[in-house]
Order: C-alpha cells, then structure tokens, then sequence
C-alpha cells in the first residue's frame, strides 16, 4: 500500500500544475455540494421551526365572508364566529376533535409596572392553546380552567414583556400585579422569550376579557386538535365536512371556502415536507452537477496522464507489470487525488456553512408585526459528509477506470513504441 | 531454453507486412547469442516474441519447455518478470525515478517486500559500480551508466534469459566495450542466457553465436 502511495506521489509530484488544477476543480465541486445542501439545511431547518411552533395535528378556524349567495342572503356577508361555533366544534364530531380553544382579543393599550410600561394587547385565552401553541414558560403557569371557570384576573406575561418590566428578573414577574388601564391582573406565568416571536399580547382568561370588555358571544378565532386524520384525503374530507356544518350555524353555503378560513397545521406539515424533499433533492441535482464538472475534469486529466505515460506503461509491463497493476495505480490515484482535494473542499465547505451559521445563522426577519426565522443551522450533518465521501470514491473510481483499462489493454509493444 | 519452429508475424496494416517467415532456432541454457541484420529485417520483431512482447501468428515458441502461445496479458507479464530481462536501446528507464527506484521496480511487480528489494537493488548497483549514483534521476546520469542501471534493473529478479536490444547502440565506443564486457561476465559467471540484437560486427564477435537474419528467414546461425 505504502508503495502505491508513493508511486501516486511521484506521479503528482512531477505534474504538480497539472494535480493542484484537477484537485482544485473537484475540490470547488465538493465545496459548493456542501455549501449548497448547508445552505438548504438552513432554510428547511428554519422553515421546520418556524412549522413546530405549533402541534402539528391542530386547526385554526377564523370568520371570512361569503363568496356566494345562499338561503337568501347576498353573499360578500362577514361571518363572526361565536361562542355556538365552540360548541358545534366539540359536539359534532367527537371522532376527531380532541380539546377546543379559542382566542378573543381586545384594542391594545398600555401594560404598567411600577414605572415602567409597554404596550400590549389582551388576548383571551382557552388553557388549551398551551398545549396546541406549545406555550414554553420561564416562570409559571398558563391559564387553566378554574381562572376560566371563575374569570380571574390573572395574565400570562410574554418573555419579551416581562424583561421590559423587570430587566432585572424577568422570572421574577410571577405573583406581581401588572395594570392596564383600570385593570389589574395578577401575573401568573411569563412565557419564554423567542427572538421570533414579535407577541406583545398579554394573555388572561377567555371568559375574563369577554366578561370585562362584555364581548357577549362573538369571538376571534376557534383552534382544536384532533385525531385519526392520517392522510390529506381524510383531512380534506374532515374539512368539507366540518365547513358545512360550521357554514350552516352562519346560514352560509356548505361549500363556501369564503365564509370560513381554516389552518390546518396537518396538511400544512405534509405539503412543507413535500416541498422540503423537492428542495433537498434540487439541492442534491445542482450540487451533484457541479461535482460532476469537477470529476468530468479528473477523468479527461487522467486520459491525458494515461497517453503521457503510454511509454512508461510499456516498460512496466516489460519488466513485469500485469494488466491489474496497471488498473490498480491508475484507479487508486484518480480515487486518491479526488478524495484528497474532495475532501479539502468537504473541509472547506463546512467551514463556510459554519461561518455562514456565525453570521446569518437563527437572523430573524419581521415588519414588527410579523416575524420569521429564514435560517437555521446551515450545516450538514455527518451522515451527509459520509455520503459525500462515497459519492466522491464512486466518481473517482470512475474516473479514473476507462483511463485506466486503457492503459491496461494496451499491448506492451505497442506502449513501448509509443512517444 | 529457447525453441522455434517454424515461427512466422505478420503485421496486417494497409499492406499486409510478412516479417517472419519460418524461423527455426534453438538457444540452449548459458548461450550468448547475437542477432545481426540489416534493418527491417525482423531481428527485433523476433526479440519482441521471444520477450512475449509481441504475439507471433503460426509456429511454435518453447521457453524454457512452456509453450509461449495465447498467453493471457497477467501470465505474458508474469514470465516476462520471473524469467526474463530487457535491456534496450534507450535504456527506457523511468525517468521521475532514481536510479535505485528503477531497479526495484520489478521487484516491486514480484510483491517483494519494500526494505528487501531495496537491499538487492542496491546490491545490484553496488555490482554495477553505480551505489553512489543510486539516488540520482536517469538525466543525471551519463549513457553508460544509464545502461548500468537498465542490466541492473533486468538482473534484479534472476531471470534466467536476457534478450538486449542494441545495449550498445546509443554509447560511444568505450563505453559500449564496457558494457559488453559486462554482458559477457554474466553470462560466463551467472550463466545467463543472453540473446543480443545488434547491428555492430564487434558487438557480434564478442557472443558465442552469430544468427544472421534477411528478409524474415535465418540466414546463417554459426556457432
């Protein structure tokens, strides 16, 4: 082996323009490979955390309007949901709706603490979109039945608000009496603090701020989870279903995709997976093209060593190299000179992706309303670099195999002959 | 050690090439043999098949009592390293390795351990007058020794027959006696078969048998 290596080594060394050339072009190739699949890593991760904020097997329903006229009514109507619609939701199909929430909201105003203040909205709240939003506390508790059943005056505080209240210990918040205008709410949790989470709303018992702000039976929107829809189809056919009976409560076509809007995080999920593979294998295609480039390269550089080196092939095979030997320096030093400089652009690229995770990695964007993560940890993972490796031994094995059965079938007679 | 019957070749280009046409020949075991003829003639084309270079048409070729016929190109390289050395005109040593890394090279082909072929690289080298030189590249060596390095690296593996193809025809003079000399201590104290190819009288009356070849056909075979 050492002796093969050492015979690679002089080849290379005496052709040193010629191997750093034909590394360098496969060392780009692998370097963009990697970058490539980092980069899409980052934006499939992001688009993945941005995805399991939420469990995946729930629904947000919101109030739209009318596209068309039904049961005598014009259409262009807007649809309030209301408290009826909670009810329908949890007793019309018990097969499938596991827990119901919903969300009432109020006009934003000021938060007080002590001297200090900032700006917030109160958002009535079910205890169990704790568990569909996958609410993280700090500090804690969230509202849970019996604020609900007795309409307490208790908040939960988001994580950015309560470090605003109490720089000092944000934690600390829980047990304190926060204000907004007239009205006093004692905190009972803080959430956790997420740089994309641009939330300000101050959390309180649903029936609380439909009390206070005397909502009577209209609310904002109605989430539930569910169970036993595993496939598009059957959420589909839930949705159809669940529209009619939701769209008749509001006198409203059982068809009308208008009159009611509806977020299924399920479905959502599938085709976001879809799109996830489609770009992971987009991804895989450009980066296994641009590697290509780089071993179309090696293997016309090892053509061309192959016909330089016809005469020395000759007198090999004069003085007693068989035809294997032959196949076996050419291979192992197209396999070796790919995955050598493959692997500095393996190296190289992972140092990109990890400079790019130092500086674009977990950036948030937003327009102070709505933010988003659009990278997160571009890198690959070692399973890849594996496969990176193997797709790199592959290509330079093939590479250098019809270079080398050249060398191989030639006769020795006519090698020797050869300039 | 070498028999052949009725040997022909025959090129087949654009004008079908009839170069061997029934060679008879014996070479018995500790001969030194030269082959002389005008060029064309087939002198090296016969070398070329005695080295299992080259393929031949019809005939018999019997080394050393192997029928040489057919061979598989592994088993062709397995017998030229095992049984024969080349030594040519041009010395044809590789030129981006020293002189020490072209003797070794057969041995290299006969899976010889790294350390081991050194030593007998070296040690022949050393027989050559060269173990000071052993580290140098072939351009860095005059004719004569270049030639020095190719009989060391043909005796490297103890073959039993070296074929010369013109060893003396690119040195001057002087060193070409050398070189000669060389061969026929060999041949006297080794008892290696040598069959040489040349072109040159001198080179020609220092062997024990002159084959004289025209036009394809053994014209003359004096001992």
């Amino acid at each position: 082996m050492l002796s093969l290596l050492n015979e690679i080594w002089q080849t290379a060394r005496r052709n040193r323009l010629r191997t750093a050339l034909t590394g360098f072009s496969v060392a780009w190739g692998i370097f963009m490979l990697i970058v490539l699949l980092g980069a899409g890593n980052g934006l499939i991760n992001a688009q993945m955390a941005n995805v399991e904020q939420w469990v995946d097997n729930s629904m947000t329903v919101w109030g739209g309007t009318t596209r068309v006229p039904y049961d005598g009514l014009k259409e262009g109507r807007s649809i309030d949901l209301t408290v009826r619609d909670i009810h329908v939701t949890e007793t019309h199909f018990p097969d499938h709706v596991l827990k119901v929430g919903a969300v009432i909201s109020s006009s934003s105003g000021e938060l007080t603490y002590g001297d200090r203040y900032v700006s917030c909205a109160l958002r009535g709240v079910y205890p169990v979109l704790a568990d569909i939003n996958k609410v993280k506390l700090i500090a804690g508790r969230f509202i849970n039945e019996t604020d609900l059943r007795y309409r307490r005056k208790v908040c939960v505080l988001a994580g950015r608000q309560a470090r605003e209240l109490l720089p000092s210990a944000p934690e600390r918040m829980v047990g304190e009496v926060v204000c907004t205008g007239s009205l006093a709410f004692t905190v009972v949790g803080v959430t956790k603090e997420d740089p994309s989470d641009m939330n300000t709303s101050l959390e309180v018992p649903f029936t609380t701020l439909q009390t206070i702000y005397n909502k009577g039976a209209y609310i904002g929107n109605i989430s539930f989870s569910f169970h036993g829809l595993p496939t598009e189809e059957a959420n589909e056919t839930f949705e159809t279903a669940y529209r009619a009976v939701l769209n008749k409560q509001h006198r409203a076509a059982p068809d009308d995709r208008g009159a009611l809007y509806i977020w299924n995080r399920f479905t959502d999920g599938l085709q976001m997976a879809k799109g996830v593979s489609i770009v992971r294998t987009a991804l895989w295609v450009i980066g296994l093209f641009t590697l290509l480039g780089g071993i179309v390269g090696v293997g016309n550089i090892m053509l061309i060593t192959v016909r330089e080196r016809t005469h020395e092939f000759g007198i090999r095979k004069a003085i007693g190299a068989t035809p294997a030997a032959l196949l076996r320096v050419v291979i192992a030093e197209s396999i070796i000179i790919t995955a050598f400089f493959g692997y500095i652009g393996m190296l190289l690229g992972i140092l990109a992706n990890l400079y790019m995770d130092h500086t674009l990695g977990s950036r948030v964007i937003g327009n102070g309303i709505f933010s988003t993560t659009i990278f997160v940890n571009p890198t690959v993972d070692l399973a890849t670099c594996l496969e990176v490796m193997a797709v790199l031994i592959v290509a330079g094995t093939m590479a250098g195999l019809m270079p080398a059965l050249k060398a191989a079938r030639t006769r020795p007679i006519e090698a020797l002959r050869a300039d | 050690m070498i028999h052949l019957e009725r040997l022909h070749k025959t090129y087949f280009g654009a004008q079908p090439l009839h170069v061997l046409k029934g060679i008879d020949l014996d070479i018995a075991q500790g001969e030194l043999v030269s082959i002389m003829g005008a060029s064309g003639s087939g002198k090296s084309t016969l070398l070329n098949i005695l080295g299992i270079l080259d393929d031949y048409d019809e005939g018999t070729y019997m080394l050393d009592g192997t029928l040489i016929k057919h061979l598989s190109e592994t088993r062709a390289a397995h017998y030229r390293n095992r049984m024969i050395g080349f030594i040519f005109q041009s010395f044809n040593l590789i030129s981006f390795k020293t002189a020490v890394e072209n003797v070794e090279l057969p041995l290299f082909y006969q899976g010889v351990s790294r350390r081991k072929r050194h030593a007998i690289a070296m040690d022949e080298l050393d027989k050559m007058g060269l173990t000071d030189w052993a580290t140098h590249y072939p351009a860095e060596l005059s004719g004569g020794q270049r030639q020095r390095v190719a009989i060391a690296r043909a005796l490297a593996t103890r073959p039993r027959i070296i074929l010369a193809d013109e060893p003396t025809g690119a040195l001057d003079s002087k060193t070409g006696v050398e070189v000669m000399q060389l061969l026929r201590r060999l041949n006297a104290d080794e008892g290696i078969t040598m069959v040489i190819v040349t072109h040159d009288p001198n080179v020609a009356a220092q062997t024990g048998r002159v084959i004289r070849i025209k036009d394809g056909v053994i014209e003359h075979a004096a001992r």
